[in-house]
């Protein structure tokens, strides 16, 4: 088997990608839930399709697919420029914390302005954080992958540190849990189970889709991270990309910190998120690193984690095959996009082409 | 001094598996491909030496089992990057991700069962001195033979690696394998030396710390060994440290080995003259040969 | 394509037939659990009472369970089981209060009970044990057992828990040898094999030759067996990993408790109470005593039935702080809250 490049990209096949991993990865999903035992046509309906059946459980997976898509958006412009922030989850601790500070120290505070300062707190916490990783790789050369990843451990360990010591609800029985929110320290619910967050995430990768594909910023994010000989020809300065690209990644990993306590959590505690930021880089790929693709992506990933936990309650499927079927689907959509620049060639062919020529 | 000594061994083996991984991804780096799945392939390496070794009672093919299953995992990545020419970045998380879901799907039937131990020669663990003998076996291949100075090629130029008429893909998947061997290596270290017994994400990030060790080691096998043995010594330290009741708070102490990666590249990396001597050139880029 | 669909829809009505036929005369019960049923530890314990529920109550209960949830996220799980028909929910992590108090309120049909929370409501009861007495034993058998004279003892996040059973081991201990000393390290986990195995070995090497943990992972076991010294297993019986190093294993048996609160729900007699039991109910137990001279087990023995009739309490009479002040009288709220250590502790808390 062999790759031959196409003359073009295949606009059929970019479209027809994603599809086609979906439904290798449902394949797939079925083989392994047979190999389990478990009948795999009730499995595939209760992970992929029962989820969609009920508001209650789609409304979940809309708060779910939020945060994803908020961090995920901010990444994918990040890797398109060849930034490359592993530390999202970092970022998101971060943010978090600074806009829990503001209940912490200000409990009885009440009034819109609340939710607007710590809303503004959550985007420079995670902004600050992502700032270092930043500025590591331009001033030393440090790689960011590494140091935005050791800074998430770093940035755990101080909340873990502040919840158990200073910040520790004081009528809290010494658990390491702060004051719980009240009032306008939460985001206002749209519906019963849907918050403000919700639709501000939807926005705001919106915004980011206009911003990459229609406006000089977006052109000099693509073409640093095409070629930085390119970009510095252009007059584009790579470290200004840089530190653009991790800003704002880390400030909407930080909002999403904020949105968090602000909404499902509700107080600070040692862990606020279950992984979000390390599941959003798997968003922006799956995306395509198009913010417009993170909500495809953002959604099926939330698919993904509720799909997971009701095969785990209604058949007793252990939930470790929720890693297990992300995985795949990301393995399926890299192969498959493969197939939009390069087509399959074997041997056989390439030889009859060349007798015909 | 006996405690010096009490403290040397427990480093060593807190050391060895970022170690064996480190040295494994060193190479792989050094043929310009970034395998970011090293967490993932060290804890299928660990469910598989377990499990083997579990189900045959010899902890030897246990050593085995782990070895093969990480060069199972990274074949997987192999076809995707080099093959279908997938990001290898994206494809290394994939790896990870799927290696922890796998790897406790697999072993639900090992938990709670105790492992069988790998039986120390002559008072020494015997991983201990194969890696330290890998440390000189790996720079000696790298920087003295014909083979290592391909490797090199390929990772600084493919292009012209090609151009000279060697086989860059082979060349990688080589040294692709060999990385999932030595990360499954340090995963079976891990479930059959270590702490005999299977859990899951037993491996609890190991991986990506050893990948911090390759950059921080600027791809040279001796500093790899001593960023390893630092890496031990200040998680082991903080311990120490605790257990003289000084009153420190212990998320400070346990976040210090993270804080001492950060600086470590830092300092490495801010030395440009070694790094741009050192880092392979075409690391994480494709090579689709044009005929 | 068509037909597998149809396919599907067939098996997800069959699917949905079977379950609603057997909910109709069953009474759904459903766990929540923070780890792995496969931990070894806490999670594995709870599971072991979900598997009593089962065998005692038989075709009277449907049981379900979601394991490794997030405490982040754990409120859509909860609220998944109140839609999905669970009658009796209980929660295993102490970060799952909130949560279940938010979606308690939603589903006031539903009920509930936390592990070792505080909040209650109409249909939301906590329920804990009193693992600080199965320490006050192990404390004794330590400090007769130690040659040193010290004990290591790994400890995973300062919570009360955690406290109050480090002062009720340091209080055992004392009450046999009052010079006895214990060196702390806090692991900062639950949950980690080669962490924990680390922390094991480097208490070893400063002098301690009996270990102690308040963490999930046999490793620490493992260690002390691999250096002929002695530990303690921790919330289930850990021999099989270290026959000849478990002197004895506190053991968590929630089945009694479940047993009781599932029997009350179909009596209709539950009520959200705030139970805490501990070895006189045979929630807290110890392991058989083994590798120990006959003595230390008799005496062990006589401890743990003095604290089951109620004859010893671990908190009982004037007790020294660290900072030398004296408390009297402890009662269950201050061990509940406890956030200070007993004379002859060389560890600072968080403050």
């Amino acid at each position: 088997m062999r790759l031959e490049k196409r003359p073009e990209r295949s606009a059929a096949m970019a479209l027809a990608s994603p599809f086609i991993a979906l439904a290798l990865t449902i394949v797939t999903a079925a083989i392994i839930f047979a190999l389990r035992g478990n009948n795999p046509l009730a499995a595939l309906y209760v992970y992929f399709i029962e989820p969609l059946t009920a508001l209650w459980s789609v409304e979940q997976l809309l708060v779910k697919a939020s945060p994803l898509i908020l961090i995920g958006a901010g990444l994918s412009v990040c890797y398109r420029a060849n930034v490359w922030n592993i530390g999202a989850e970092g970022q998101l601790t971060a943010g978090a914390i600074l806009a829990g500070a503001v209940p912490v120290f200000f409990p009885a505070w009440q009034s819109p302005l609340v939710l607007l300062v710590m809303v503004a707190l959550g985007v420079l916490g995670g902004m600050m954080w992502a700032a270092i990783p930043a500025f590591l790789r331009n001033r030393f050369s440090a790689n960011e992958i590494l140091t935005s990843l050791m800074l998430v451990y770093v940035v755990q360990l101080l909340l873990d540190y502040l919840v158990r010591g200073p910040w520790r609800d004081p009528q809290g029985f010494n658990f390491p849990k702060s004051v719980t929110f009240e009032g306008w320290q939460l985001l206002p619910y749209l519906t019963s189970g849907i918050h403000l967050g919700v639709l501000i995430a939807f926005i705001v990768a919106l915004v980011l889709g206009y911003v990459v594909s229609r406006t000089l910023k977006g052109y000099e994010i693509t073409v640093t991270g095409l070629s930085t000989r390119a970009a510095r020809f252009s007059g584009f300065s790579e470290k200004r990309t840089v530190m653009f690209c991790m800003l704002l990644s880390g400030g909407l990993a930080g909002l999403a910190g904020a949105f968090e306590i602000s909404s499902v959590v509700g107080q600070l505690q040692p862990q606020i998120s279950p992984g979000y930021g390390f599941a959003a880089i798997i968003v922006a790929f799956l995306g395509r690193l198009n913010p417009v693709g993170v909500i495809f992506a953002g959604l099926l990933l939330a698919l993904s984690y509720i799909g997971g936990e009701a095969v785990q309650t209604a058949l007793q499927i252990p939930d470790k095959i929720t890693r297990v079927i992300q995985g795949i689907l990301l393995f399926y959509i890299l192969a498959c996009d493969t197939l939009i620049t390069y087509r399959i060639v074997s041997p056989a062919s390439r030889a009859a082409a060349a007798a015909g020529a | 001094m006996e405690l010096l000594l009490t403290l040397l061994t427990i480093i060593m083996t807190a050391a060895t598996p970022l170690l064996l991984a480190a040295l494994g991804e060193m190479v792989t780096e050094r043929s310009g491909v970034l395998n970011l799945g090293v967490e993932g392939m060290m804890v299928m390496g660990a469910v598989a030496g377990f499990g083997a070794a579990f189900m045959t009672g010899n902890p030897w093919l246990g050593v085995l089992a782990s070895i093969v299953a990480g060069m199972a995992m990274s074949l997987l990545f192999g076809f995707l990057t080099l093959t279908l020419l997938a990001n290898q970045v994206a494809t290394g998380l994939a790896l990870t991700l799927l290696g922890l879901g796998l790897s406790a799907l697999m072993g639900e039937s090992f938990v709670g069962q105790p492992g069988v131990k790998l039986p120390s020669l002559a008072g020494v663990d015997p991983l201990v001195p194969f890696s330290l003998a890998m440390v000189a076996a790996t720079g000696w291949f790298l920087f003295r033979t014909k083979m290592g100075l391909i490797i090199r090629a390929v990772g600084n130029s493919h292009a012209s690696a090609h151009a000279l008429g060697y086989n860059v893909i082979a060349v990688r998947y080589l040294c692709v394998l060999f990385g999932g061997a030595m990360s499954g290596l340090a995963g079976g270290y891990l479930s059959l030396f270590y702490t005999p017994q299977w859990v899951e994400n037993m491996t609890a990030g190991r991986g990506w710390i050893a990948l911090a060790l390759v950059v921080f080691a600027s791809w040279l096998p001796l500093r790899i060994l001593a960023g390893a043995y630092l890496f031990g010594t200040i998680s082991i330290l903080s311990f120490v440290l605790q257990a003289q009741g000084l009153g420190i708070p212990s998320q400070f102490l346990s976040s210090l080995p993270y804080l001492g990666t950060i600086l470590a590249l830092v300092v490495i990396s801010g030395n440009k003259a070694l790094t741009r001597r050192n880092t392979p050139a075409s690391l994480g880029q494709p090579f689709v040969p044009d005929r | 394509m068509k037909k597998l669909l149809m396919a599907a829809a067939t098996a997800a009505l069959m699917l949905g037939a079977a379950s609603a036929s057997a909910s109709a005369e069953a009474l759904k019960v459903c766990w929540v659990y923070v780890g792995p049923i496969g931990d070894f530890g806490w999670s594995y314990q709870h599971h072991q009472g979900l598997l009593a529920v089962q065998k005692e109550f038989g075709d009277k209960v449907e049981t379900a369970y979601a394991e490794n949830v997030a405490e982040a996220d754990s409120e859509k799980t909860f609220e998944r089981f109140a839609r999905e028909g669970c009658k009796m929910i209980y929660g295993t992590s102490f970060g799952f209060m909130e949560p279940m108090l938010k979606v308690a309120k939603k589903f006031p049909d539903v009920k509930f009970e936390h592990a070792t929370g505080y909040k209650t409501a109409d249909n939301l009861g906590t329920y804990n044990a009193k693992f600080h007495e199965g320490r006050y034993v192990i404390g004794q058998i330590a400090a007769k057992v130690s040659k040193t004279g010290t004990a290591g003892y790994i400890v995973s996040f300062p919570i009360p828990e955690v406290v109050a059973g480090i002062n009720a081991f340091m209080l055992g201990a004392q009450s046999v040898n009052p010079d006895f000393k214990v060196k702390i390290v806090w692991a900062n986990t639950w949950f980690d094999p080669a962490k924990e195995a680390d922390a094991a070995k480097v208490l070893l090497s400063q002098g301690a030759d009996i270990l102690v943990q308040h963490t999930d992972s046999t490793a620490p076991l493992q260690v002390a067996q691999e250096q002929g010294k002695f530990g303690f297993g921790q919330a289930s019986d850990q021999s099989k990993f270290a026959p000849k190093a478990q002197l004895t294993a506190i053991v968590d048996n929630w089945a009694p408790h479940y047993v009781r609160s599932v029997q009350a729900v179909l009596d209709g007699s539950w009520k959200p109470a705030q139970v805490w039991d501990g070895m006189a109910e045979g929630t807290v137990s110890m392991a058989p005593y083994t590798n120990l001279p006959e003595d230390v087990v008799a005496m062990a023995t006589k401890t743990a039935a003095d604290i089951a009739s109620g004859k010893l309490n671990p908190f009982g009479g004037k007790i020294t702080k660290q900072d030398g002040s004296v408390v009297e009288n402890v009662d269950d709220g201050m061990i509940l809250g406890m956030n200070w250590y007993v004379k002859g502790v060389d560890d600072k808390l968080p403050q």
